[in-house]
């Protein structure tokens, strides 16, 4: 079976500072991967990569076995068309939300589908009152940003992603800016959307919804996955010290017998 | 000192008033949606990454910014023809002159506006699938448009007065005719109080309008 990501060999650097030191990961159909890994340890950029919001230095990602870029002497070139076209196939859900605030709830979600997609008017608004009624927000379609609160917002962002049916969605750390009362709104959404088999990926330091959600958890340390596997076994009895160290020093960690 | 004053012998002279005020709106009307259109293109050229682009809309800037639009006037009206050979009329020199300095400062003004939205917006605007231009035109320009409208109405009022420069190689707008009046009646503090009402009556109204703008603009906070 093909990956909806195929992630190989895959470097990333800013300027002479190496993030990214040789990923290799496959995500499959229906399954929710997710990252962690301390600050800095490269789990954004390894994301970023993944949509292009930044271009890799090195390495190869297929999109449902198609490989974004061309190769030319070795090296991978990209075309801004063809990114543009990628995104829409990957969605990508931000921790600061970044709702367009001068457009309602409603508009928000259409505004992918009109603008990049071309769909109708009328099929863009059924559409999303579609994926609004998904997470619970049909209710707030003529509502502007301002008027939402942070749980609200977020799951706003999740719909106008999802309306544009991509087949793989990426979560950065999207409850962290969130008061603590709302981040299980959120939380119970893209557990929602787990169940109902959407590939995703997310980086989260919400130990119990990995442990719950994911079908594998990674475990990134100084740019490189240092351990991986089912989150029974990471989480309760990793192989690395660092790992568990990590997990130690969580907080949040508190997992059920 | 004693002065009476006659405003009757400056009202005697309405039409030639009227024909002033034509003139102030109509190159009012041109240099403002010239210099605003062509400073939104310039302004977006100062924001663009690659030099060649931004860097002659900066010295553009920079050229026309720090001269004196009077200077520029004077010099499309008398230099302009002996440079190039061509005649240019007062209209013409005076609404370059007006044009190029509007278009100078409001560029900056859009760039400022433009680099004051987060890059938040651009990256939302990119992860759903759209390319450099859409997010401009859909996401970033009207959010910007919106904190920009103050300081380009202050630059419209600006631009509106600015018209009297006009004066200067004899366009009729309403400085220019209220000279002329002054001239045949000896009646220059009436003529000049008349003019500074005018301006008044007539931009105060305008100002609101932009008020109404601003509101609109507003709904979605
Ligand atoms: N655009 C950039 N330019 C330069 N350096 C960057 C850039 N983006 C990230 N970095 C650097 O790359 C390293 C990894 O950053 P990244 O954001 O991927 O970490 P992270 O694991 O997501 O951390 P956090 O948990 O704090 O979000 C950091 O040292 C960061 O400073
Ligand atoms: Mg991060």
């Amino acid at each position: 079976m093909t990956p909806v990501v195929e992630i190989r060999n895959l470097h990333k650097s800013f300027g002479d500072l190496e993030v990214l030191r040789g990923i290799d990961l496959d995500v499959m159909q229906g399954e929710a991967v997710v990252l962690l890994g301390s600050s800095g340890s490269g789990k954004s950029t390894l994301l970023r990569c993944i949509n292009f919001m930044e271009e890799p230095t090195d390495g190869r990602v297929r999109i449902n076995g198609d490989l974004v870029g061309t190769e030319r002497g070795g090296r991978m070139q990209y075309r801004e068309a063809e990114l543009c076209r990628l995104r829409t196939r990957v969605g990508m859900v931000f921790q600061h939300f970044n709702l367009f605030p001068h457009m309602t709830t409603l508009e928000n979600v259409m505004e992918g589908q009109v603008i990049v997609l071309g769909r109708s008017k009328e099929e863009a608004k059924s559409k999303a009152m579609q994926q609004l009624s998904r997470v619970g927000l049909e209710d707030k379609a003529p509502e502007y940003p301002a008027r939402l609160s942070g749980g609200q917002k977020q799951r706003v962002a999740i719909a106008r992603a999802l309306a544009m049916d991509p087949e793989v969605m990426l979560f950065d750390e999207v409850t962290s800016a969130l008061d603590p009362e709302l981040v299980g709104e959120v939380l119970k959404t893209m557990r929602q959307l787990a169940e109902e088999g959407m590939t995703m990926v997310c980086v989260t330091h919400e130990i119990g919804f990995a442990y719950h959600v994911a079908n594998k958890v990674c475990f990134l340390h100084e740019g490189r996955i240092l351990e991986q596997g089912e989150p029974q076994k990471i989480l309760k009895s990793p192989d690395s010290t660092r790992v568990s160290e990590f997990l130690e020093g969580h907080s949040l960690f508190k997992l059920p017998d | 000192m004693q002065h009476n004053w006659n405003f009757a012998s400056v009202f005697a002279y309405w039409d030639v008033l009227l024909i002033g005020l034509w003139g102030t709106v109509y190159i009012f009307a041109i240099t403002c949606v010239l210099g605003l259109g062509f400073g939104l293109v310039v302004g977006m050229m100062r924001y663009s990454k690659a030099w060649w682009i931004s860097y002659p809309a900066r010295v553009f800037v920079e050229v026309f910014r720090n001269t004196p639009v009077l200077v520029q006037i004077i010099w499309f009206f008398f230099a302009l023809p002996v440079v190039t050979g061509v005649e240019v009329s007062a209209f013409t020199a005076a609404a370059l002159g007006i044009t190029l300095n509007t278009i100078a400062f409001s560029a900056e003004v859009f760039r400022g506006g433009i680099q004051s939205i987060e890059r938040e917006q651009w990256e939302a605007g990119k992860a759903i699938g759209m390319n450099y231009a859409q997010t401009m035109r859909r996401i970033i320009l009207y959010q910007a448009l919106k904190r920009m409208l103050p300081p380009l109405t202050s630059r419209g009022i600006e631009v509106f007065k600015m018209s009297t420069l006009a004066s200067v190689v004899a366009y009729s707008e309403t400085l220019h005719q209220a000279k002329l009046i002054a001239s045949y009646e000896f009646n220059p503090i009436e003529a000049y109080t008349v003019v500074a009402i005018m301006f008044f009556l007539v931009l105060l109204p305008l100002v609101q309008l932009t008020y109404v703008l601003e509101r609109r603009f507003g709904k979605s906070d």
